[in-house]
């Protein structure tokens, strides 16, 4: 699976976090893919989640194990 | 005529260093006031008092430098405003709760129900010494449940589901326990019920709601934070049952009453009597089916 553009979130806290990601999401189409960069704790607890609330499906959640995670969201995966 | 200090504790009036002047306790559950309430305070705090309130350690409010004459007036005054002074004394005390389920994001039980259940059943009963309870809507804790004789701590277990899974991993990268783990490769999920601790981080953060699971009460017994300071033990798995809860309310309290001296803490007692003589009471009453 290819992501049509990426993001990383690392360096922010919540809630930029999630505003970052929606500001991405808002320049892609619906069925386009984006892969996040974020970090354990915080980010990794409410991120998906919030997306999926959001109507966006996640496809996949990978822990790198530097504690840090890359997700990739389809865009209105779940509208 | 002498002044029946029990009797004026017992509604709440707390004696004051300057004599026949008490700081009156107000009757709280959960540590809501409705605003009909707190204007009558306002009203009574600046008829009657020095025009201002105390805010308790435990959500209550007092109003200080009530004078002995006016106690009967104030009491019929703040009735009018459906202000209900409040207990001191060895007997259930002020029942604590956060906000719950009914506001929080985070919680997982109606702590505010629960605690006017608490209040219309317990407040006031009659102990060898003070007992308190606190109702704490999720693992976050705000209303310090194990510092109460008993609390409550809202909880829920995991329960989770192949079919809308897709073994992310993020129910297992937020556990606090690591009581999760999740194999990609081999498509399963196990949960460690030993390390569950209730908190629901796996729920909340499932991005596909394959981690579902029933809300219930996790329950502390013998916390004390004065004196002397001990943190409340859990000894039970996680309650379901709200009927369950209060047998097991009953089955405490009279343990208190059969067993403590007067004057003695819940925790003492439970200390000296020994612990493994009640948690058996308790469990006994907690297995029934």
């Amino acid at each position: 699976m290819k992501a049509d553009d990426f993001l990383d979130i690392t360096d922010v806290v919540c809630p930029i976090t999630f505003v970052k990601i929606k500001v991405a999401l808002e320049e892609l189409n619906d069925g386009q893919i984006l892969e996040v960069h974020l970090n354990a704790g915080e980010p990794i607890q409410n991120v998906p989640r919030s997306l999926k609330d959001e109507g966006h499906k996640i496809l996949s959640v990978e822990d790198l194990g530097d504690g840090t995670f890359t997700l990739l969201v389809l865009k209105g995966g779940l509208s | 005529m002498s002044i029946n200090y029990k009797e004026l504790k017992k509604g709440g009036f707390m004696r004051q260093r300057q004599q026949n002047y008490f700081s009156m306790r107000l009757k709280c559950v959960g540590g809501h006031f409705t605003a009909e309430q707190l204007g009558m305070i306002q009203s009574v705090a600046e008829k009657f008092g020095k025009g201002y309130v105390h805010l308790t350690s435990r959500q209550g409010i007092e109003i200080p430098f009530i004078h002995l004459d006016d106690v009967d007036t104030v009491k019929k005054t703040l009735a009018q405003g459906g202000v209900q002074v409040g207990v001191c004394g060895p007997r259930v005390r002020t029942i604590t709760a956060c906000q719950g389920n009914a506001v929080c994001p985070s919680g997982l039980i109606d702590t505010q129900k629960l605690a006017a259940e608490f209040d219309k059943r317990y407040s006031g009963r009659e102990l060898p010494h003070k007992f308190k309870f606190g109702f704490t809507g999720c693992h976050n804790n705000c209303l310090k449940a194990e510092e109460n004789d008993m609390g409550v701590k809202g909880g829920v277990k995991p329960n989770w589901s192949a079919e809308n899974c897709i073994f992310c991993g993020v129910c297992q990268a937020v556990c606090p326990e690591k009581a999760i783990t999740v194999d990609k490769a081999a498509k399963s999920v196990t949960l460690d019920e030993n390390k569950c601790v209730y908190c629901g981080k796996c729920i909340k953060s499932c991005p596909t709601d394959a981690c579902k699971g029933e809300s219930g009460f996790v329950v502390s017994f013998g916390g004390l934070y004065g004196n002397k300071i001990a943190v409340g033990k859990n000894f039970l798995p996680i309650i379901f049952d709200a009927e369950k809860l209060f047998a097991i309310v009953e089955v405490a309290l009279q343990f208190f009453k059969d067993h403590a001296k007067s004057g003695e803490r819940f925790r003492t007692m439970l200390d000296r009597v020994g612990w493994e003589k009640f948690i058996s009471e308790v469990e006994a009453v907690a297995n029934e089916s």
